[in-house]
């Protein structure tokens, strides 16, 4: 009986988180509506979340092109298919490690920081404090975080991508002799621009959406203890990682199932 | 806390900037989109056979690339695919007794179109149509003629 109301509880517990984290998105679509005229604290959590995660995003960008100029390579060297190798990375790379990948990243390093920066807020009261000096916490505090995410992650992907297919060509040049032309031919012609490269920055524009969403509403919601904010954290990775990676599944689906 | 705003600043300006020149690089280097840029002419061709052509496919005079392929349709009279290319306007010099051939890059690579320049003085124009052209090479036609000739023998 008690392990069945266990389960009941839990149930109900995770509804009203659902229902209570979509009411938070439209005050925090509300709060980034309003924050737009504060130009100046957007830019500062631009620096918070994109600048920072900046360096990480690069690196991991070069040695993931650089082991699929490695692997691919290694496999299409048997079918003396190693002219392709150019549309190889750039393929795997624009339309699902870029965005993918720099997304994981992003949650990781942006994502968690701003749940233990909001939780500490909201555990050290500074969010009552504002309500008190009526100043809206959600159009000062978690506006401008909405939009520094939204526009950091497509342009991380961006630089992870585009990092990638240099670090390919590093390889499949530097390494394995690919002449240079035949490298970036085949990427220019079997990579389109509308459905390969626009596709990929949409996705990446929404796994920001779902990254901050979530990273901010951990924060907003967490118990005001140090505990609660550990395991808001963690949430906030976990969640924010198996929801990127789901969305991916179905995202891809509708852009190329058709 | 907080460094100046400035340097702030200064960095997210960098991030900025960092983040939309990839994106002009894959939209320019890696999907090979901005090569057109500059004006182009079209000339069309006849073929029996396109094979695996596609659009935007390159097209090529001795290797070097000189247009693109601007979309292949099927000729409502004749039944036979016409291929539109997108020749750039620096390349409005080829005469109008060049050839054209479906060429494949390697044992599988992509499908390309190959011009070879005639002899003639006057020159292609807007809209002209090659009159001198060879098909894809078909791997499986091939192998059917080599299996009847070795029956013939």
């Amino acid at each position: 009986m008690d392990s069945i109301a266990r389960l009941g509880r839990y149930g109900i517990d995770f509804t009203f988180r659902l229902g209570e984290s979509v009411l938070f998105l439209v005050s925090a679509i509300r709060g980034a509506a309003a924050s737009l005229s504060r130009w100046g604290l957007i830019i500062e959590q631009i620096y918070a979340v994109g600048v920072l995660t900046m360096l990480i995003t690069i690196v991991s960008g070069l040695f993931v092109g650089m082991v699929i100029g490695l692997q691919g390579y290694y496999q299409l060297v048997n079918f003396s298919a190693e002219s392709s190798l150019g549309l190889v990375v750039a393929l795997s790379l624009v339309r699902e490690l870029g965005p993918v990948l720099s997304a994981l990243l992003f949650a990781g390093r942006a994502g968690s920081a701003l749940t233990a920066e909001i939780g500490l807020m909201k555990a050290t009261e500074q969010l009552a404090a504002m309500e008190m000096m009526a100043v809206d916490p959600v159009s000062r505090i978690i506006g401008p975080r909405f939009v520094a995410g939204i526009i950091s992650m497509p342009l991380l992907a961006a630089l992870f991508s585009a990092v990638g297919v240099l670090g390919g060509y590093l390889v499949g040049h530097g390494q394995f002799g690919i002449d240079q032309g035949v490298y970036w031919t085949s990427m220019q012609t079997g990579v389109d621009l509308v459905e390969d490269i626009l596709n990929g920055v949409i996705k990446s524009v929404v796994f920001g959406v779902i990254v901050v969403w979530i990273a901010l509403y951990e924060g907003y919601a967490s118990a005001p203890t140090s505990e609660g904010i550990s395991r808001a954290t963690t949430r906030t990775v976990v969640w924010s990682s198996l929801s990127v990676l789901g969305s991916d599944y179905m995202l891809t689906g509708l852009m190329y199932g058709g | 806390m907080m460094r100046s705003n400035s340097v702030i600043e200064i960095w997210v300006g960098i991030f900025m900037l960092a983040g939309i020149a990839s994106l002009a690089m894959l939209a320019v280097q890696v999907s090979g989109s901005g090569f057109s840029s500059g004006e182009t002419y079209r000339i069309e061709a006849k073929f029996e056979n396109v094979g695996g052509l596609a659009s935007n496919a390159p097209v090529m005079i001795g290797g070097v690339r000189v247009g693109r392929v601007g979309g292949i349709r099927i000729d409502p009279e004749e039944y036979v695919p016409v291929v539109s290319m997108d020749i750039e306007k620096r390349y409005d010099q080829l005469p109008d007794d060049t050839g054209a051939s479906i060429l494949t890059a390697g044992l599988l690579g992509a499908q390309f179109v190959g011009l070879s320049p005639g002899s003639s003085d006057i020159y292609l124009e807007e809209g002209d149509e090659l009159e001198f052209t060879q098909s894809a090479v078909q791997l499986e036609t091939l192998i059917g003629q080599f299996l009847y000739s070795q029956d013939n023998q």
